[in-house]
């Protein structure tokens, strides 16, 4: 190659930008598209094997989704989703707020060892203390209940913890010391003060925990083993085996379930990227 | 957003704008009784109950209990076990089947250096101007919120015969006839690659933030001295992002050991795709060998404990910690 003019050079350096990144959102989205489009074909398209990019015959046959939707149960598995969610959500947001409320506003003894409890327990990754966590959930009988999985999310949640922290030191004291004078007590103060001021925590807390127990699939397939106690992750996974080689039905269910987090990515975009990464740097 | 205005009798701010409040005061007694010093030595466990025993009961005794069982022959459901010493570790690390699993961590492993470049390279040049710019970053991190159970099937439709990558392949003039999921080593790249695929986004987010809070004052200075784009990443952009780049090895490492849902879900451990996860999960809950099982969980996480500790001892973190 003889040297380019600089002027060609950085035209040639843009076209080559735009193509990967062109590249990077066809690698993301085809799989995606394909599916998409496979579940709106009939049987008897798909039994012709004309190779999987070729477009449905008729773009509105949602047939697909009405067997994932009444075969799959999908019914039942978003009412036990929605369930398990309101209560783990909830429950994430009290612990959250209040064990971040006790660290950062009351100086006691043992306060080092409590947050040094907290602290040592991020590092411990769920997958592999489930063989010990069984048994204990197990004793207290509630093991293929939906209490199981409520209780491991609101119980080993320690990243909300963090993120309430950060939110509560932001938190002028003078509020709360004012407060006291008028004669509020802890609880009043933490209820009149410091949770109304933690709502932007508490929308990213309850956006990155919904999406986080939404997917999960790990806890409820470990306890939640009933047909009728099925989630969205345990319930789509039990496709495999009835609608086997039904790709038209599989797809249908794979897209019911990634549906409702597109849309809720469209609508929180902001607050999801913000979420995930204070999430994830702590 | 605060509420602006309420209409609360005892607004605290306005009491506090007056320190000379007329209110009087009680005469305050010399020690207060021992009552209230009880309540208010109280009060912080009052809140930290729950949360305590929420972490101790799900997380540290759990940890207690798996290393008790893991020296044991327990089956985790008969009223008798018996103690047995190191056997079970002796066992994980010299049977080559159980063995086997810590090799295909492998593949993940070399998996995450390149979602970790892949990553940086597109953060780099989207912290730059490039039009549709939030199209781009959205589209790249959406795989990252996809339910994993959803992403399976639509991998399993991507690699099966005639599916998606074959289709897009013959469009190519390439007919290849084989099994992408059907040896070891496909398998095992092509699970790998769906890792990339789906994680690729949460990296490149966090590299994204990293870049964007470094001062501008620092580009603009760059820029005026007249330093390329390749300078300007290697002194200004490397350097702003070496703790979230850490973290972001800490991460893949730990991640790449603890692999379950994909792999489960895909092929549930056959060709040779076994996780190390899938293995423990089998040994406990398929055959009853809570012992075993057990000190397979002590051996990985002592193995991410100490990739995290070495972390910690390499890339010393100037960030305040939490007290």
């Amino acid at each position: 190659m003889t040297t380019p003019t600089p002027v060609l050079r950085r035209r040639v350096a843009r076209s080559l930008t735009y193509l990967s990144l062109v590249g990077a959102s066809a690698v993301v989205l085809l799989p995606l598209l394909v599916v998409l489009l496979t579940s709106l074909k009939t049987e008897r398209e798909m039994a012709a094997g004309d190779g999987a990019l070729t477009l449905p015959d008729n773009f509105l046959n949602l047939e697909n989704y009405v067997t994932a939707f009444r075969d799959g149960e999908m019914l039942a598995a978003f009412g036990n989703t929605a369930f398990i969610l309101f209560f783990a959500i909830t429950g994430t947001v009290l612990i959250g707020s209040m064990a971040a409320y006790a660290i950062d506003r009351f100086t006691f003894r043992f306060r080092k060892l409590v947050v040094a409890l907290f602290l040592v327990a991020t590092l411990v990754p769920g997958v592999t203390t489930q063989v010990a966590t069984f048994q204990i959930v197990d004793s207290f009988g509630m093991f293929d209940t939906l209490w199981a999985p409520i209780a491991l999310y609101m119980g080993t949640d320690i990243v909300s913890i963090y993120i309430f922290l950060q939110f509560v030191r932001a938190i002028p004291v003078s509020l709360d010391e004012a407060a006291r004078l008028d004669g509020a007590n802890a609880f009043t103060i933490y209820r009149r003060i410091i949770l109304p001021l933690l709502k932007p925590a508490i929308a990213t807390v309850v956006i990155v925990k919904g999406i986080t127990v939404y997917n999960d699939f790990y806890i409820p397939f470990l306890y939640l083993p009933s047909d009728d106690r099925g989630v969205i992750s345990t319930s789509l996974f039990r496709f495999k085996g009835p609608f086997g080689a039904h790709w038209e039905t599989i797809s249908a269910g794979a897209v019911l379930v990634i549906l409702p987090t597109l849309i809720a990515f469209l609508l929180l975009q902001r607050f999801i990227y913000n979420g995930f990464m204070r999430g994830a740097t702590k | 957003m605060p509420q602006a205005r309420t209409t609360h009798p005892s607004h605290a701010t306005e009491r506090a704008a007056r320190p000379q409040a007329a209110a009087p005061r009680p005469p305050t007694p010399r020690r207060a009784p021992r009552g209230a010093r009880l309540r208010r030595g109280l009060t912080p466990w009052l809140f930290l109950a729950v949360p305590l025993a929420l972490l101790i009961t799900f997380t540290y005794a759990p940890v207690a209990n798996m290393l008790a069982y893991s020296f044991t022959d327990w089956d985790g459901v008969s009223p008798e076990l018996h103690y047995t010493g190191t056997d079970n570790y002796v066992e994980i690390f010299t049977r080559p089947e159980l063995f086997r699993v810590f090799l295909v961590s492998g593949y993940y492993l070399a998996a995450s250096a390149v979602q970790i470049a892949l990553a940086l390279y597109f953060a780099t040049i989207l912290s730059f101007d490039v039009r549709f710019r939030n199209l781009f970053k959205g589209v790249l991190f959406f795989p990252y919120l996809i339910n994993g159970v959803a992403i399976g099937f639509v991998f399993l439709y991507f690699f099966q015969d005639g599916g998606t990558l074959d289709s897009v392949l013959a469009l190519f003039g390439h007919e290849p006839d084989r099994a992408w999921l059907g040896t070891e080593t496909s398998a095992n790249v092509s699970l790998a690659g769906v890792s990339v695929w789906r994680y690729l986004g949460l990296n490149f987010v966090l590299f994204l933030g990293a870049i964007q809070s470094i001062p501008g004052e620092l580009y603009e200075a760059a820029e005026l001295d007249g330093a390329s784009r390749w300078h300007r990443f290697r002194y200004i952009i490397a350097p702003g992002i070496r703790p979230v780049l850490s973290l972001s090895v800490i991460l893949s490492i730990s991640g790449s050991l603890s692999v379950f849902e994909i792999p489960y879900i895909m092929t549930g451990g056959a060709t040779g795709t076994e996780t190390f996860v899938i293995q423990t999960v089998k040994l406990a809950f398929q055959f009853n060998k809570t012992g075993l099982a057990s000190a397979a969980a002590v051996v990985l996480l002592l193995i991410i404990l100490a990739v995290t500790w070495l972390q910690r001892r390499l890339v010393p973190d100037d960030r305040v910690d939490l007290v």
